[in-house]
């Protein structure tokens, strides 16, 4: 259960020659689960999605499932959550039908679906509560049953790693407890969790180790932090704005 | 009704079908990318094919198939690479096309009429050796599209995702690109390449009033587009008009059709069963 299922070492990303992250090395063991916390603009998305080889690193290198990221193959062994469903959808989709086109990882683009396929989906619109609106056209849904759609999604293909985008960001508070369920099961049958978060509300029971991206670096990486100040008040709405001129000293413990 | 007894107008009828079906089937993709007016472009550029073709005395449809292929391909690169320039680079690409076109018609021995044939379309022209590459080529686009749905329309759903996924993405989108170029090529012959994107978007944008899922809208569209095929060839027949022209006015006038029917429909549900009233959001703050 020790075995490394994402390795970033010494990750340095720029954009049009503005870095977004430098020298980051960030390890993810099966079994963990993991939050990448940080205000807005810190690097912290960019941090997972170069982990999937969607952002290009400029330097450094990455490995999945102990395989370097250009020789990986197995990607049904990885659920992606993005942070929200793509702009490209002009035509209506069924939830079913998005939900449904995360087999696609497992079960390759020319074979048709099967019982297997069919079951794996009813389970994963079970487990994010969406069952009942299956037949539903995505669009006609609520902000946070969108993001349950797409967690049912990368769950439909039965991975051992699920890496989630701001899986909570500006969701209504049933969908963040069906959310949290859903993950704490996935959790529980073994499941390893990378998650990139501004807060973990519901979500921070789950999560067994926290790193803290600060300026396209990572400046803690251990126990989840506590909440400081008026920010530890149960009913603190966490809504200021974060700028990037934060004390550095904040999340270093 | 006598007039489909000749060949010419069977042709007519047959190869207009073909592409009724085959038209839609690819376009619910290209419109559900937001590129509903890539099949536009990529006709500008067949264009110069069709030039190309008639002035070295080669099959005008062959050259134009290349020609289009090679431009859907340029153009999928470039949108690959997401360029802002992208938009810009289109614009060269589709004017180019166009002009080239006309250019090259015009330096060979062929007359006006020869342009608007492409232009516009030609069915009553079609030969027995056209209707074949039509079929041919209109079957294996249908089924391709139909037999890659699931991949095809993860990739168009949520391009990251299909990534992420290990789809064969490059691979997905440049079958798209060269379908469309194909697609385009054949059409060319019913609607003309002015017209071509109509029957590639107008079945899917009157479908997707009703439906609620890609699959039913994908049914929908292809039925929609062989209506509008059948219909229009056979109003040209009857009335003496332009056959491609008919065929699209067909297909814009279901749109209509299903425009207000689908209106009248929700305004009746909604009279039967008033929506609740809205929940109010509960105050922030507190008032004295």
């Amino acid at each position: 259960m020790t075995s490394p299922v994402i390795t970033v070492a010494n990750g340095v990303v720029g954009y049009d020659g503005r870095p977004v992250l430098r020298d980051v090395s960030l390890t993810v063991t099966a079994g963990e689960a993991v939050a990448v916390l940080g205000a807005n603009g810190s690097g912290k998305s960019t941090l997972i999605r170069a982990a999937l080889g969607l952002v290009p690193l400029s330097s450094g290198s990455i490995t999945l499932f102990d395989r370097p990221l250009r020789r990986f193959r197995q990607w049904y062994r990885i659920g992606y959550v993005p942070q929200r469903l793509g702009a490209g959808s002009g035509v209506p989709a069924t939830v079913r039908e998005v939900v449904a086109s995360g087999r696609l990882a497992r079960r390759g683009v020319l074979r048709p679906a099967g019982a297997a396929d069919r079951a794996a989906v009813n389970a994963a619109l079970e487990a994010v509560g969406l069952a009942d609106r299956a037949r539903d056209p995505v669009a006609t849904l609520s902000g946070g049953q969108q993001q349950r759609t797409l967690i049912a999604r990368a769950l439909a293909g039965e991975p051992e790693l699920l890496v989630l985008d701001e899986p909570t960001a500006g969701v209504d508070a049933v969908s963040q407890e069906a959310f949290a369920g859903a993950l704490h099961d996935f959790v529980d049958g073994g499941g390893t969790v990378l998650l990139v978060a501004h807060e973990l509300g519901p979500l921070r029971p789950l999560i067994s180790r926290a790193v803290v991206v600060h300026q396209g670096g990572i400046c803690h990486d251990g126990a989840v932090p506590e909440p400081a100040g008026h920010h530890a008040e149960p009913d603190h709405d966490h809504v200021h704005p974060h700028g990037p001129d934060e004390p550095a000293g904040l999340w270093s413990s | 009704m006598e007039l489909f007894q000749y060949p010419y107008m069977q042709r007519a009828l047959i190869g207009a079908l073909v592409i009724g079906l085959a038209a839609p089937a690819l376009g619910i993709y290209l419109v559900q990318r937001r590129l509903a007016l890539i099949g536009d472009g990529v006709g500008h550029v067949a264009l110069t094919g069709v030039g190309a073709g008639l002035l070295l005395n080669r099959s005008p449809v062959l050259v134009a198939v290349i020609v289009a292929t090679l431009g859907a391909i340029t153009i999928e690169l470039v949108r690959a690479r997401g360029r802002t320039s992208g938009d810009l680079a289109l614009a060269l690409l589709f004017y180019g096309g166009i002009a080239g076109g006309v250019t090259l018609v015009g330096l060979s021995d062929s007359t006006s009429a020869n342009l608007n044939a492409y232009l516009f379309g030609s069915l009553t022209t079609i030969k027995p050796a056209d209707l074949a590459t039509i079929a041919v080529l209109g079957a294996a686009i249908g089924v391709t599209m139909l037999a890659l749905r699931p991949a095809l329309f993860a990739v168009c759903h949520d391009e990251e995702y299909a990534r992420v996924s290990g789809l064969p993405v490059r691979t997905l989108n440049l079958l798209l690109a060269v379908a469309t170029a194909v697609t385009v090529t054949i059409a060319m012959r019913a609607v003309g390449v002015l017209l071509i994107s109509a029957l590639m978007v107008v079945p899917v944008a009157t479908a997707q009033q009703v439906t609620r899922g890609f699959r039913s809208t994908m049914a929908a569209a292809m039925a929609l587009g062989l209506f509008a095929a059948g219909s229009g060839v056979w109003v040209a027949a009857n009335a003496d008009t332009a056959p491609g022209a008919s065929v699209v006015l067909m297909a814009i006038a279901s749109f209509g059709v299903v425009a207000v029917l689908g209106a009248v429909w929700r305004a009746l549900r909604r009279r039967r069963a008033p929506a609740a009233a809205p929940t109010p959001e509960p105050h922030e703050v507190v008032l004295h």
